[in-house]
Order: C-alpha cells, then structure tokens, then sequence
C-alpha cells in the first residue's frame, strides 16, 4: 500500500449510505479487509474502489455478497487471461514480424 | 439524432408492463455493467443505452410523452404549446423539431436534451449515491522501443494538470500502470481517483523484441562462416566484438548473455540478445574462384 491513508468505516457508511453490517459481512467474507486504529474500524483508501465496486454490484445488480465473492474471482481470472493475452500478442507480433 | 427506440433497446415490446421493464432493464444490467466488463467499450456504451432506456420508460410520465410523440417527445411540451397557441402555423412548429438530424454519438445529448443534463455517466448516475473517490482516468502514452531501453522521465498534461512521470525501463507493450491520486479530484474530501496509462511501444529498431530478450539476424559471409574469425554485431546499447567458431552453420543461433532489453524494475538485469546467422553465398564468382571451389568440390 502506497501510503498509510485510513478512511474510518463510519464516514465510509455516511458517504456511500450503506450500514457497517455491511461492510462487517464482506470483511468476513474475506472481501474487504477493515482495520482497527485506537478502537476504530477503517479501510485503507487502496481499497475504497473495491468497495465502491461491490456497493455498486450489491445495489445496482442485486447482487449478494456470495455473488460479489464469485464475481471478484472471476473478475480477477479475467484480469489474469487479459494479461496473458496481452503478453501472447506480443509475441506472436514477433513472429509475424 | 437518430430515433432511438427504447423498447428495442431493452428487448421488450410496447405493451411492456412496468415489472417487465424492470425485468429486462436489470437483465442487461447485469450483462453490461461496466464492473463486470472491465475497459470493454462496447460494453458501457450498451449499459449507457439501456439507463437511459430504463430512465424514460420506467417514469410513467416520460413513457408516456416517448409513446405519444416518438422521436420528439423530449419536445412534447413545446409541440402541445404550439399547436395551441399557433394553430395556423403549427405544421411548421413541428417540422422544426422533426427535421433535426442528429447522430448515434449525440446519445447522451439526446437524453439530457429532456432531462437538462442532469445525469452524471457510466454507473454512477442516479442511484443517489455520494461519490467519495475520485473518478479513475485512462490515458495511452506511445513510446519508441529506444525510449523504454531505460528509465524514461515524461511530463504528462492529464485535465490541464502536469504529472512528471518516471516510466521504469523495460516495460511492455499495452502494459498498463496505475498511478494513484492522479485521477478526478474525491467528493467531500475523499481521496483522488487513479490514473491508469496504457503503454504502446513503438518499434523501430532492427532488433526484435520477446519478452526481456532481443534477437537479430546477423549476416555471415562464406569464408568467416567455414573459417571461424571475429566480428563486429550491434547490440542495443552499442557495438560489440564476436568471436565465429569455425563451420558455423547457416541459423545458427548464438546467446549473448545480459545483452537483451532491461527487465522491467529489476534495476541492473537484463535479458539476452540472440543472434541468428544469415550466411552469404558469394556472388559473381571469376572464372579463378569457379576453379578453386572445383578444386574444394573435388576434395570432399
């Protein structure tokens, strides 16, 4: 993480209008990693569009939280094979070349 | 502007009740969301399309102005007040919304034409959500295979601002950086959006590149090649002496460690440069050397 930036979860709660049951259940879910400072919960700014991320899906898709779970993998797989992709045109450019 | 027929877009006919239009509305949501389809264009434009399908038909009164007035029904008020209060020229009133001629980009005009703008973009509009971090930017930068040889210091103007950008050397082409805080500023206080560049290397070296390692062909002439002798070789960060082994063969390939392209963000490590020998036949041979190859042909 590039700098110690903590956003604390209840003025996380108060901007996005979401319930910190909210962000307890992704954080036991393993999806969102909360942090405890002097007795407060907060999540490192890095992790805010992840968050927003999964508000979104949660809100606008109706997606559950085992679905975020599934979707995020998957997501991450995607990332994955379009690195993959990237690097094999790459080399087929060479052969073509 | 062309017409844009909304219930098309949501693949629902005109007698669609409000719960279908949920239906389908949430349906294609859920298949074009831009979160589920990351940097895939075609993708937000299709989701832009189906909110603003959604916004319109899902508001009664909007619904019902798009089924009455078709194409003009953003201008439903107007028309009504028209033929109103000009009845003898109403015709031409209403021409003149008819007759504008718009294009499949004007999209989102075309909706805020109706709506004064009032949406953001992409998935964030209204849903009443505060935004908190600032919006992510995509950027491409092109650069010439010779510029990511090393460390590359460039001053990027991103929305009138200057970012002073150090590319480390060694990066690959369509690679992709993050650079955080860089992007639109955070709503009340909260943290900027990133910056993602996307690199397009440019090459237009001899030298090809796979991965960390540089490869070249290198020609060979006849005698060398039987012989064995030394040679000068380009490599990319200048000439260097290469020893030929006696009868080398035509494709040979010869490594020359630590001599390829930098490895991206390993400080002082470097790939390999592979040299392919391209042996040269003589040409226009005298009469003198077609006898002494005889003789050579004789021998074997």
């Amino acid at each position: 993480m590039a700098e110690n930036h903590y956003i604390l979860v209840k003025t996380i709660c108060v901007q996005y209008n979401v319930e910190p049951v909210f962000l307890d259940d992704l954080h036991s879910m393993g999806l969102l990693e909360l942090i405890t400072v002097e007795n407060n919960k907060c999540l490192h700014q890095d992790t805010l569009s992840d968050l927003e991320k999964m508000i979104r899906l949660h809100n606008e898709l109706h997606v559950n939280l085992e679905g975020i779970d599934v979707v995020f993998n998957l997501l991450k797989k995607v990332d994955y094979l379009q690195n993959q992709l990237v690097k094999t045109k790459n080399k087929l450019e060479f052969y073509e070349k | 502007m062309n017409f844009i027929d909304y219930y098309k877009i949501l693949g629902i006919d005109k007698n669609a009740s409000e719960s279908d239009i949920k239906k389908a509305y949430r349906k294609l949501a859920r298949k074009y969301h831009p979160d589920l389809n990351p940097n895939d264009k075609e993708a937000e434009k299709n989701f832009k399309n189906i909110n603003e399908a959604n916004e319109v038909l899902s508001n009664p009164e909007h619904r019902k102005k798009y089924d009455k007035h078709g194409k003009d029904w953003q201008h439903a008020d107007d028309i009504e007040r028209a033929q109103k209060q000009h009845n003898s020229s109403r015709q031409q009133g209403y021409q003149s919304y008819s007759g504008q001629s718009h294009t499949e980009d004007d999209f989102s005009d075309f909706f805020e034409s109706m709506f004064g703008g009032q949406r953001t973009s992409g998935s964030r509009q209204s849903h009443n959500q505060v935004q908190f971090k600032g919006q992510d930017f995509n950027a491409e930068l092109q650069l010439n295979l010779t510029d990511v040889y090393t460390n590359e210091s460039q001053i990027l103007t991103v929305n009138g601002k200057k970012i002073r950008l150090t590319i480390p050397a060694g990066i690959e082409n369509e690679q992709v950086i993050k650079i955080s805080g860089k992007g639109g500023p955070g709503v009340n206080g909260g943290p900027n959006g990133d910056l993602y560049i996307t690199f397009n290397i440019v090459n237009n070296t001899k030298f090809k590149r796979y991965g960390n390692n540089l490869h070249a062909n290198v020609d060979l002439d006849l005698y060398t090649s039987l012989l064995g002798g030394d040679i000068m070789v380009d490599t990319f960060s200048g000439k260097v002496k290469l020893k030929v082994a006696p009868e080398t063969q035509n494709e040979t390939k010869v490594k020359l460690k630590g001599k390829g392209f930098p490895i991206y963000k390993k400080e002082g490590e470097f790939g390999d440069f592979i040299i392919t020998y391209h042996i040269q036949t003589p040409k226009n041979l005298t009469d003198k050397e077609k006898e002494l190859f005889t003789t050579l042909q004789k021998l074997r």
